[in-house]
């Protein structure tokens, strides 16, 4: 089986070559934002049926968090234009994550917060502030102690997509988990 | 196949001078942009090397494009010149009348005793044959370029009223693309002598100047952490003044240069803060659930100007520097963002957004009179220049991030850019006296 960072890796490829192979004739940007499920299929795992693994367990050397066919696997939440509020299909995410930092010894986890490149510098980096905020109090009413949480906004600084298109917009609004 | 013109051939090799001066530095390349209706004819003569001077700089040629660069001048072509006097005895000013030349600056440079230049100049009005301007500038060898810019100011000061700003910099954030290098720059006003400040693999944001042009406070990644810095350009010492947990954002220093304020999210979320940089007290100016940031001293010192959501979508506030209740100032939009001062205070001008387009506009202090500078369509970091008379901003040129300064009276824009990369995030510096 393919190690993530080698399938990520030949992802990014594909998207290279592909664009590369349109470069004489570019494709219409695409104008309407991604729908909720567009978005979680663009995530790196869709399997959301799975029970949360044993962590280090000596059977299962591979850490849930790396592992394409946990839950835990999938560790970005999106949000839409102007807000921090989660929206209600990522409550499961982040009660399963909750459940997992909970009973770790020793996992603290970084939430980084993130916006599109619309709007103003500083106030995005308020905004991706927010969106962490949001984040760190759901896991905390969850259970977590704070002190396993760490909140970090990088505003528009580090956009996972570029392009201004809805698309990328969509992509970018988001609070990473990083374990 | 055609021949290359003549023109075509000078270019190339005035593009060929321009790479090969630029050394390894990334050099910001000025473009004018639009016309230049209304500006004023002006001859600026090849200045005359007198004793021997070989100076490294063509002073006239930095004068010139300093005037024009303004939108406000239209110096005459070199090429157009019959004669080229270089002191007021040597001017037949009927000439210049011919050529329908509103101003005349002639000069000369000497060597000094020990090193360095003298540059003496004159400025003439062509219509009347008086002298408006005569006066000599002394200059290292090294800094020519500032002496011709000094110059210019003085020139633009006497023609329009209005203190110039060409010896000024300009601060600016680059990079070249996604999760590349980021770096904080000082350049001069025309693009020419790009300084690295910082260069870091982590963001670096909100430059912004202390009022005596010494120092910057920016706001850097660097620890994996947003914090504020403030250094010292002349030595590169600087020193860390905010490094608390969230976001440490959008400092700016009051015009006595003592405080910075600055949004700070440590208790909780995003407020605005005034640091006392003398004895270090940090204190707390909004208390609001809502994101409170980008603040803006008024030019006196008295109030700050700041952006919040508290309403539901960000608008500006302003409150008194000394605390108290916040008073909301726009009204028209529902996204009114990043708002500074004029330098005379009886103007803002800020990010507004209509018809989902991301634009600068100026208006009065009561967010009224709104007149657009911009159009668009992620148009951001909008300020006053040190005169009041341009508003620079960062915008996308061709899916690139260039800087833009537009004249608020008439004249053309001209667009800041580097060969690759983007620029961001300009911030000009306070008249350097």
């Amino acid at each position: 089986m393919l190690n993530p960072r080698l399938r990520f890796l030949a992802v990014i490829l594909l998207a290279v070559l592909a664009v590369a192979g349109c470069a004489t004739q570019p494709p219409p940007p695409q104008q309407t934002p991604p729908s909720g499920a567009e978005l979680d299929a663009l995530r790196p795992s869709g399997d959301t049926a799975a029970e949360v693994p044993e962590p280090l367990g000596p059977a299962k050397p591979l850490s849930p968090l790396d592992d394409p066919n946990s839950p835990l696997y999938n560790k970005v939440v999106y949000f839409d234009y102007d807000t921090a509020e989660i929206r209600p299909q990522d409550t499961d995410l982040l009660r399963t994550h909750a459940a997992y930092i909970y009973r770790t010894p020793g996992v603290t986890v970084t939430l980084e917060g993130h916006t599109d490149e619309r709007g103003t510098r500083d106030y995005n980096l308020a905004l991706g502030d927010r969106r962490a905020d949001a984040v760190q109090q759901f896991l905390v009413a969850e259970g977590v102690p704070p002190e396993k949480l760490r909140r970090l906004s990088y505003g528009e600084e580090r956009p996972a997509e570029s392009g201004s298109t809805e698309r990328a917009w969509a992509l970018n609004r988001r609070v990473e988990l990083v374990y | 196949m055609q021949r290359p013109s003549i023109t075509t051939t000078l270019l190339f090799a005035a593009l060929l001078a321009l790479v090969c001066s630029a050394g390894a530095q990334a050099k910001l390349t000025i473009e004018i942009t639009g016309g230049v209706e209304g500006a004023q004819p002006i001859a600026v003569v090849p200045f005359g090397d007198v004793d021997g001077a070989r100076p490294d700089v063509d002073i006239a040629d930095v004068v010139a494009a300093d005037l024009a660069r303004s939108g406000k001048f239209k110096p005459m072509p070199r090429r157009e010149m019959l004669m080229t006097p270089h002191r007021e005895e040597d001017v037949d000013i009927r000439e210049w009348q011919l050529l329908a030349m509103n101003s005349l600056v002639v000069g000369e440079v000497m060597p000094r005793a020990g090193g360095g230049y003298d540059i003496h100049y004159e400025l003439l009005d062509v219509f009347s044959g008086k002298k408006l301007l005569a006066d000599t500038v002394s200059s290292t060898s090294k800094g020519l370029r500032n002496a011709a810019h000094r110059i210019a100011d003085a020139i633009y000061e006497d023609l329009t009223g209005e203190p110039g700003i060409f010896a000024t910099r300009i601060a600016y954030v680059t990079s070249s693309g996604r999760n590349s290098r980021v770096v904080l720059r000082v350049a001069d006003a025309d693009g020419y002598n790009a300084q690295t400040i910082v260069d870091s693999a982590e963001p670096i944001m909100s430059p912004n100047w202390s009022p005596d042009a010494r120092k910057l406070a920016y706001v850097s990644f660097e620890g994996r952490h947003s914090a504020i810095y403030v250094q010292d350009l002349a030595s590169g010492r600087r020193e860390q003044v905010a490094s608390y947990e969230g976001i440490n954002s959008a400092p700016a220093f009051s015009p006595d240069g003592r405080k910075l304020a600055m949004s700070l999210s440590k208790d909780g979320n995003p407020d605005i803060y005034v640091l006392d940089l003398t004895t270090r007290q940090l204190t707390r100016l909004t208390d609001h659930y809502a994101i409170d940031t980008e603040p803006a001293w008024s030019p006196d010192g008295s109030q700050l100007v700041f952006t919040s959501d508290r309403g539901g979508k960000p608008q500006i506030y302003r409150m008194s520097a000394a605390g108290g209740p916040a008073q909301r100032v726009t009204f028209e939009g529902d996204y009114n963002a990043a708002a500074s001062y004029s330098p005379d205070g009886n103007a803002l001008v800020m990010v507004t957004r209509e018809g989902g387009r991301f634009r600068v506009v100026v208006t009065d202090t009561n967010g009224g009179s709104r007149r657009y500078v911009s159009s668009g369509p992620l148009d951001e970091s909008p300020s006053f220049a040190p005169n009041g008379d341009m508003v620079i901003y960062a915008t996308q040129n061709n899916g690139r991030g260039v800087l833009v300064a537009t004249p608020l009276s008439s004249g053309a824009s001209h667009r800041l850019s580097q060969d690759s990369g983007e620029v961001r995030e300009p911030a000009w510096s306070p008249l350097l006296h």
